[in-house]
């Protein structure tokens, strides 16, 4: 896995310190030939975890091809904030087609570098495609199953926001039980999203066997990058879930972003693993176990839960759902249990 | 070299000596013919370096043609009827986004009723998405426009749909001539697309934009229609040099000198309208054709050269616009303005209904008297309608429309079948 045998950690936090690692084991984040490949200026929200997480897979993939890939985007937050023409954050070609169709339009790209790479007018370009958690497990499933199916040679990232964030924050197939959003609002006897519904997509990512599934979150830049890295490394479909805080969509403080999407993985909520043929082959390893209230109380998506008479059995459920994760991905260390 | 083809088989040959790239195949009838032609002859080895990728929809093979279109592969693909519906979203993105993908259309009824048989209301039913489309007559002009469609779909980096009917061509045996490999190679150059994704020159495509530029980008897309009104004769007579066949082109007529009467349709029905002419003519009666090849752009400026001199016209689709009526009529008036003498407006072969030539010889007949009313329906029985209209008006709970109107036509039919024995 991706962790580093190195302890030196920085007081308080997780992160290891940049000076303190040999410059090959350093980030790309934090290496001076990064490319910015998202750059700045574009309109995301302060503390946006899809615009942190879009710039750190996208750099890591870059580096990983030596600067030798296209992008193709799915509609979303990352598609309107990036391209407000005449500006443009992309450094790196980049296409947006539709909502749905983002890894079809990837297969096409693919597809059309292979054939121009056998007639010898270009070498080896790479395909990575991206899109949000209802771009991707809603509208443009039935294609990206398509895409994985074929085993078509397209890297597809999905950004994990729990919700159609763009048009104004309405529940998708990823939004967690519980959460409130426009369309599942914290009213009623059963307020925020329904329990039983919604679908874990890296799980039938793994079910469609593609040499490589993996999950992660930006508050973990080195797995994030390793994993981006290794994927590059695979031909044929590759999928990678990373989770990326929304502080609008779920009312939460900018600033805390890393620290929601580290809590996710801390209590469970989320796991961070990586599959190899439909097979689990690692698990990030939770540090500290934490009881799923630390995650859920500092977004207001999830504040009907903690009133003057908190839901302490729709916070038990979930705490149910974290478990099971945690048994179901091994996310503790077998000496810790 | 001349061949005894099937109509699909001779659009795959033709689709192959354009040296496509990437082909995406979904299947749907009358279409599926072309796609598994094209298969067979990249998997052979017989169309390489070629991707021939199995979609899992018509929404993914024209998303597919996309990204390859834009990552400059020439790219094709065929559909019909509820796949080119089940696409049109990705239809549209490719006319905006300006890729010169080719698509055939084998043009079929659109449901519900699910009908698999021809009509023209799956093209016509994206006749405003910005692409070229293209009406053949024959198998032989199938074959040639697609050559064609590749030059003009590159060459103003616009979709090209060619559109032909559906069983009448598509399974039709007949003697096409398909040009040799160094032919097709000396008239369509290799593909060099304007706009390409390409890390060594990175650039964005498929931005947002606002109402302060919406106008001009669409009114620019116009614009490039009309600059295929002028490609599309210049490409058609080019071809007609190098391989010394008519086909293409805006408009085409038949008969037309001193023509009182003219008939105006797009697609196969133009052979049978020819025959009637032809019959029509030797009776004394001044009647001609005038045959529609590019549905869009609409050659308006084409249309009224073609019938100066013209009394009436009967417009004869097979689609109409419900609730208003006739879509080329309606494009025929306009182009015509006040000038243009009577028009009527026929809708026939909906759903593969045969256009028969008794059927458009009394049509036609009554057209030169003057007694055809503005919008007719020719061959359309009354007496059902009638039925299923008064029983809507008897009972609340009349049922399912199409079915009430099959059993209608069954029972009728059953009925007389017992008469005859
Ligand atoms: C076919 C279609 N349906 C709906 C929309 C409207 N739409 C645009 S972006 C979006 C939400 C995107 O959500 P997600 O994919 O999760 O990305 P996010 O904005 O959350 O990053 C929606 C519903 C559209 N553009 N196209
Ligand atoms: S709404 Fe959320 S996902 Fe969209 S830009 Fe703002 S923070 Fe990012
Ligand atoms: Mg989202």
């Amino acid at each position: 896995m991706s962790f580093q045998p190195v302890k030196f950690y920085q007081t308080g936090t997780f992160t290891v310190g940049n000076r303190l690692l040999a410059p090959e084991q350093r980030s790309v984040q934090a290496a001076t030939s990064r490319r910015n490949s998202l750059n700045s200026g574009h309109r995301a929200c302060q503390g946006c975890g899809e615009a942190l997480g879009a710039r750190y897979a996208i750099d890591a993939a870059m580096e990983a091809t030596g600067n030798r890939m296209v992008v193709v985007n799915a509609t979303g937050c990352l598609e309107v904030f990036s391209t407000p023409y005449p500006e443009t954050s992309w450094q790196i070609p980049w296409i947006h087609s539709l909502f749905g169709n983002a890894p079809a339009v990837a297969t096409g790209v693919a597809a059309a570098l292979k054939v121009k790479r056998l007639k010898g007018l270009l070498g080896d370009v790479r395909v990575v495609a991206q899109g949000g958690d209802g771009g991707t497990t809603d509208i443009g499933f039935g294609c990206l199953s398509g895409m994985f199916e074929r085993n078509d040679d397209v890297f597809y990232i999905c950004y994990d926001n729990g919700g159609y964030m763009n048009t104004g924050v309405q529940r998708s197939s990823a939004t967690p039980p519980a959460a409130r959003t426009a369309t599942t609002e914290a009213v009623g006897p059963t307020p925020g999203h329904a329990f039983g519904q919604g679908k874990f997509v890296p799980a039938i990512a793994m079910a469609h066997d593609i040499p490589y599934v993996a999950t992660a979150t930006v508050a973990d830049l080195r797995d994030l990058e390793y994993k981006v890295r290794k994927a590059m490394t695979f031909r044929g479909a590759r999928y990678l879930h990373i989770l990326v805080p929304c502080p609008l969509g779920w009312g939460a403080a900018s600033k805390d972003t890393l620290r929601i999407a580290r809590l996710a993985k801390e209590t469970g909520v989320f796991p961070v693993f990586e599959a190899e043929s439909g097979e689990l082959t690692g698990s990030s390893k939770i540090r500290h176990v934490l009881p799923v209230e630390e995650y859920l109380r500092p977004q207001k998506r999830f504040a009907h839960l903690f009133g003057p008479k908190p839901d302490v059995a729709a916070i038990a459920r979930l705490q149910a759902l974290a478990n099971r994760n945690i048994r179901k991905y091994r996310l503790l260390d077998e000496e810790a249990l | 070299m001349l061949k005894q083809i099937e109509g699909s088989r001779a659009v795959a040959e033709a689709v192959a000596l354009c040296r496509p790239d990437v082909i995406c195949a979904y299947p749907i009838s009358p279409q599926t013919h072309i796609v598994e032609g094209l298969g067979e002859m990249v998997k052979a080895g017989a169309i390489a370096p070629c991707e021939f990728i199995n979609v899992e929809s018509e929404f993914a093979a024209m998303s597919v043609a996309i990204g390859a279109s834009a990552a400059g592969a020439r790219s094709y693909t065929a559909t019909a009827s509820q796949g080119l519906l089940f696409m049109v979203e990705a239809v549209y993105n490719a006319s905006g986004l300006g890729l010169p993908i080719v698509m055939t259309v084998a043009n079929r009824a659109i449901g519900a009723p699910i009908n698999i048989w021809n009509d023209h209301s799956d093209a016509v039913s994206q006749r405003d998405s910005g692409w070229l489309q293209l009406f053949a007559e024959t198998n032989q002009e199938a074959a040639d426009l697609h050559i064609q469609a590749f030059r003009i779909a590159e060459e103003l980096s616009l979709p090209v749909m060619v559109c032909m009917d559906g069983f009448i061509l598509t399974h039709a045996y007949e003697r096409v001539d398909l040009p040799t490999q160094e032919m097709v190679d000396a008239f369509l150059p290799p593909y060099a697309p304007r706009q390409v994704l390409d890390p060594g020159e990175p650039v964005t495509i498929g931005t947002m934009v606002g109402p302060e530029a919406f106008t001009e980008v669409r009114y620019l897309a116009h614009e490039k229609q009309r600059q295929a009104l002028e490609l599309m004769p210049a490409v058609a007579a080019e071809f007609r040099a190098a391989f010394g066949r008519d086909s293409g082109g805006l408009v085409r007529g038949y008969r037309l000198d001193d023509a009182e009467t003219v008939v105006i349709a797009m697609g196969s029905v133009l052979g049978t309208l020819k025959d009637t002419v032809d019959e029509l003519r030797d009776a004394g009666v001044n009647i001609g054709v005038l045959g529609v090849v590019s549905f869009r752009p609409f050659p308006s400026a084409a249309v009224r050269a073609a019938l100066q001199s013209v009394r009436r016209l009967v417009v004869l689709e097979k689609y109409f616009a419900l609730g208003s009526g006739g879509v080329l009529a309606a494009d025929v008036q306009m182009a015509l303005g006040k000038n243009g003498g009577e028009i009527y407006s026929v809708i026939a072969g909906l759903g593969g209904r045969p256009i028969t030539k008794k059927s458009l010889r009394g049509l036609l007949e009554m057209a030169v008297r003057d007694e055809l009313v503005q919008l007719t329906f020719l061959d359309l029985d009354r007496t059902l309608v009638a039925k299923q209209l008064a029983r809507e008006r008897q009972t609340r709970r009349s049922g399912p429309a199409a079915e009430s109107i099959l059993r209608d036509v069954h029972g009728t039919m059953a009925r007389n079948e017992g008469k005859k024995s």
